[in-house]
């Protein structure tokens, strides 16, 4: 079975490839665009793990929406990236700490792993066979757990209501289209024929009448 | 009523059905037909909340549980969705003249409203802590925003904005605290909770620390107060008026059900927490509201103490201290909404007055808001034979027969410390110089007054029926 190999190979390559370059490309809008390469690259892992809803969800959240929400907020922000790189140096100690950190927690969790692989087995859900997960993930979701569901549909309802309550404001002098008055203009009602006599051109009133 | 879906009774959860689906389409009506029928939505809201009262009333004696266990229905939980239910409604008739000015004419309050209502009812009900965080947070996220609902008043705005801030990170703490507690019992719902947790494990004590962190939040207890006094002030009145009632009911609710049904194993673990909690309420809701000239944040640091005085029957962690509880947070109810009234009828020219010196000689300009308002605070500061006082009685004793007679001992003369200040209003209605005529008060407020002051005052001739519904409500506990 070389075929799963070289594709996760690929998309590893890919993914561990575009992180870097997210934080190294010099152009923010490059860096979010590396970044949702690498989401995409993950969601690809996913779906060679067997975790296709994952997948799925990784694409449909972060590159949907969270990715193109950054791109959005760097376009239209003007934040001088460079301005905020200035510090590379001095931070670069505490970074190398975290990064030591997470590395060490990393090779911990491998190390287990390695030395009792029974163990992610006990501390994990069996998986059902013969369903997909999302197959397996709907059979309870609207079943078994429709009330924790319901509710938090109705927490998401309350967080939309609330954004408009607080930042919708109604402005009587913007202009809106309004599609059923432009289809229902007539002839009449949009042009006026005007006999001009030759070398005096529209009257004000005319002209005041013809911008209404 | 036997209808049912994948196998999970829904005749009771039908009051929470109702209300959600009324809000819903009310919601609709609102969406539609534009701002100016914000009245008819409040009406139709107030209508909601009495029939959604009317069928949990109608529900079966006895305990019903329902999704597995995540949903249960005993005489406790009635008993505290219709006070929650009763103050939601109550709030609604007093926001009526709030909502009427025509730059807030705004629909969604009453729809934000319901729908919290409905996160406090499920909030009552939970029987896991999933269902008891999804509760707290529809519940808590509408409310940051009717905080905020007069959003051209920097102070509600900044009122909505605080309240959001620390209310999150009081979520996370409660989340955390569910994840150890999880972690520890390998279980979410209280029951099975209940039957792991016999004896106290370090992990399982910090899970239940965050967990009761996150809940003294929501109930204002010291020392997570902070936000109390700020939003209170800031917040528009009828907004205070409902902070202060319903959402409290609820919290307290599930903080009786969290440590009594799920944590009675560890009775003496949560037990001191709890006794902190109350002395040191009690003491800064007695002290620290001397200073307060503003009513609303005077009624802020009230409501600290109030909360404190109400933990003292919970520490006791008895079947006496669960009734004293009750008692106590149907009296508050009564007192606040009637206290908050009068502070809606408190206006001036069309103004709002806020200040406790615009009390000045009310006796003589209105003598018989004055006297309500008289009562009424010798009834918050406890004086015999108001409602106040059988609210403190009720818990003091349970307090005494679970040995507890420091937290007693302290609670009286905290009491007494309080007193003070509400005897200064007093002083200030009726021997002060009269600071003017007050604004004729509206029907609604003058209904809601009479009703909630004429309760309060007459506590002791039906104190009857009450006490034997709390008592049988609270045996449901055990």
């Amino acid at each position: 079975m070389i075929l799963p190999a070289l594709f996760f190979y690929l998309f590893a390559g890919v993914c561990v490839a575009s992180a870097v370059m997210v934080i190294v490309s010099r152009n923010p809008v490059h860096s979010v665009l590396y970044l949702i390469l690498a989401f995409v690259n993950a969601s690809g892992l996913f779906v060679l793990m067997g975790a296709e809803f994952l997948g799925m969800m990784l694409i449909v959240v972060y590159v949907g929406a969270v990715a193109v929400l950054f791109l959005f907020v760097i376009m239209m922000l003007d934040v001088d990236f460079l301005e905020l790189r200035e510090g590379f140096i001095e931070y670069l100690p505490v970074g190398l700490v975290i990064g030591g950190i997470f590395l060490f927690e990393l090779l911990l969790t491998v190390g287990f792993w390695v030395i009792n692989p029974g163990v992610s087995k006990a501390i994990t859900a069996a998986i059902p066979a013969n369903v997909s997960n999302t197959e397996a993930l709907g059979l309870v979701l609207y079943t078994k757990y429709i009330h924790y569901f319901q509710l938090a549909g109705m927490v998401l309802l309350v967080a939309m209501i609330g954004a408009i309550v607080l930042t919708l404001r109604h402005k009587a002098k913007v202009k809106r289209q309004d599609i059923n008055v432009q289809n229902a203009r007539t002839p009449d009602m949009a042009m006026a024929m005007r006999k001009v006599a030759s070398g005096q051109g529209l009257s004000d009133a005319d002209a005041a009448e013809w911008v209404k | 009523m036997s209808f049912s879906t994948a196998g999970y009774q829904l005749a009771p959860v039908l009051p929470e059905l109702v209300l959600a689906v009324g809000a819903m389409a009310l919601l609709m009506l609102g969406a539609y037909r534009g701002q100016e029928t914000t009245r008819t939505v409040t009406s139709l809201a107030v209508v909601l909340l009495i029939v959604v009262g009317a069928l949990v009333y109608m529900q079966p004696v006895g305990k019903q549980v329902t999704f597995g266990g995540s949903f249960i229905v005993d005489d406790f939980a009635r008993f505290m969705k219709i006070l929650a239910l009763i103050g939601s409604a109550v709030t609604l008739i007093l926001s009526t003249e709030f909502l009427s000015d025509p730059s807030r004419r705004i629909f969604e309050y009453s729809i934000l409203v319901l729908l919290s209502t409905l996160g406090m009812m499920v909030l009552i009900s939970a029987g896991d802590l999933i269902s008891l965080y999804l509760g707290l947070e529809l519940m808590s996220l509408a409310l940051y925003v009717v905080a905020a609902s007069n959003r051209d008043n920097a102070k509600s705005t900044e009122a909505g904005l605080k309240y959001f801030v620390l209310g999150a990170l009081s979520s996370g703490m409660l989340l955390y605290g569910a994840s150890l507690v999880y972690g520890f019992t390998g279980t979410v719902s209280f029951t099975g909770i209940a039957a792991a947790a016999t004896v106290s494990n370090v992990g399982l004590v910090f899970g239940l620390v965050f967990l009761l962190v996150g809940l003294c939040f929501k109930v204002s207890a010291v020392p997570f107060h902070m936000w109390t006094p700020d939003v209170y002030e800031g917040a528009p009145t009828p907004v205070t008026a409902f902070f202060a009632s319903a959402p409290k009911v609820a919290a307290l609710a599930v903080f009786t059900r969290v440590t009594l049904t799920a944590f009675p194993g560890i009775v003496s673990q949560w037990q001191q927490i709890l006794v902190f909690v109350s002395i040191a309420s009690m003491a800064l809701g007695s002290f620290a509201a001397i200073g307060q000239s503003n009513i609303k944040r005077l009624m802020a640091y009230s409501s600290i103490g109030h909360m404190g005085f109400a933990l003292v029957g919970l520490a006791s962690g008895t079947v006496e201290g669960a009734q004293g509880v009750l008692m106590y947070i149907v009296i508050y109810v009564a007192m606040t909404l009637g206290s908050f009234s009068i502070i809606l009828a408190m206006k001036r020219n069309g103004q709002a007055v806020e200040q406790i010196s615009d009390f000045a000689g009310l006796s003589r300009t209105n003598p018989l808001l004055a006297f309500m308002f008289a009562m009424l605070l010798f009834s918050l500061a406890g004086i015999p034979p108001l409602a106040g006082f059988f609210a403190k009685w009720y818990v003091f004793v349970a307090a005494i027969k679970a040995n507890l007679f420091t937290l007693a001992v302290i609670g009286v003369l905290t009491s007494v410390v309080g007193a003070y200040y509400y005897l200064a209003i007093v002083k200030t209605m009726y021997f002060d110089e009269p600071a003017g005529q007050v604004d004729p008060v509206r029907i609604e407020v003058r209904t809601v007054l009479a009703v909630a002051g004429l309760f309060n005052i007459l506590f002791a001739l039906f104190a009857g029926p009450v006490v034997s519904v709390a008592s049988a409500a609270a045996k449901s506990l055990f």
